[in-house]
């Protein structure tokens, strides 16, 4: 398995989260690890904290984890998950300040180049700015 | 070293009056959350409370037997993972943080008003917010300070500014959370986090009240 900067992708929506990490995928394969939480525990719309840690822990690496999130809550959950992962893991995971799809999309670019967790994040928020 | 059965029971009694009266006001006002989020927001906030405080009603008799701060960091944690929205984490935060400001259940107005300062400044750190962007801050730190004022009558003081501040969010445009989208035409609405803020004071009361 990869050591690149994994992507974890966050939507209110199952569908919209698991289709940009599809996206992912198909561009960069089997070089960045990629996971997806969306929707809430019974299947609605909304983000769920106990999945974001799990999508986080699936693709967990040393070298760090980017996270791509769509609106308000799926922030304020990422946030809150990130914080909750044990032993110390969180300083190695950011939110980026990026569109979900094209984001996720440039930071896997990015990541399977093998690039540390701040170029990822850079080359993602300077995506569109 | 006594643990006198009465004595543990009226803690367990205090938090177990307590998780069943929000849960109970939030149930009787799920629609009227979801109708108020349906105007600003996606329509699900009364959905998500009571996700959130069903979980803890279920797990009521194992938090009722943690020492006070302890039972309000495991109600925190219980709405983080279950409520699944934002108001979760908020929520969450708030409690965790007012657990952590001490172990016995506060005995005097000063220790309830430290708690609500820590559950207020935690808010503010995970919303990154502050008052008067049209969300439960609008209600929770007009409250506080109503009641760091040391008011003489402190649960009509609680109430009272409860129900005003959160009128007081109807004509404010907000800037936080999904409502922000809207600008403008958020205005005119009451917020349903206000709302959900002021209904859980009410519930506090009560149980306060008739103790």
């Amino acid at each position: 398995m990869s050591d690149n900067v994994a992507i974890v992708i966050v939507s209110h929506s199952r569908d919209v989260a698991k289709g940009a990490a599809d996206m992912v995928h198909q561009m960069v394969g089997e070089e960045v690890r990629v996971a997806y939480a969306g929707g809430t525990e019974d299947g609605g719309l909304g983000t769920d904290v106990a999945a974001i840690m799990a999508a986080i822990e699936t693709v967990w690496t040393e070298k760090g984890v980017a996270v791509l999130v769509d609106l308000g809550g799926a922030e304020t959950n990422s946030e809150m998950a990130i914080e909750m992962l044990p032993d110390g893991k969180g300083e190695k995971v950011q939110i980026l300040d990026a569109p979900v799809v094209e984001g996720a999309v440039m930071a896997a670019t990015e990541a399977a180049g093998g690039s540390s967790l701040a170029e990822v994040r850079a080359t993602a928020e300077d995506f569109g700015s | 070293m006594t643990t006198e059965p009465s004595e543990v029971a009226s803690g367990d009694a205090l938090v177990t009056a307590l998780i069943g009266a929000v849960h109970d006001t939030i149930l009787a006002h799920r629609d009227e959350l979801c109708d108020l989020d349906r105007a600003i927001g996606d329509a699900d906030h009364g959905h998500n409370m009571a996700r959130g405080f069903e979980a803890v009603a279920a797990a009521s008799d194992e938090i009722a037997a943690l020492p006070f701060g302890k039972a309000l960091q495991k109600i925190g944690t219980t709405l983080v993972m279950k409520v699944g929205g934002a108001s979760g984490p908020l929520y969450g935060s708030a409690l965790m943080a007012a657990g952590k400001a001490g172990e016995d259940a506060p005995t005097s107005l000063v220790e309830v008003v430290a708690r609500l300062e820590a559950a207020v400044d935690a808010v503010k750190q995970r919303g990154k917010s502050d008052v008067g962007a049209k969300t439960m801050l609008d209600v929770l730190v007009p409250v506080t300070e109503a009641l760091k004022a040391g008011p003489a009558d402190p649960l009509a003081t609680a109430r009272g500014t409860a129900a005003e501040a959160l009128e007081a969010t109807r004509p404010m445009v907000a800037t936080k959370g999904r409502a922000a989208f809207l600008g403008e035409r958020s205005a005119g609405h009451l917020d349903p986090g206000a709302r959900s803020s002021e209904l859980i004071i009410d519930a506090v009361c009560d149980v306060v009240e008739g103790r």
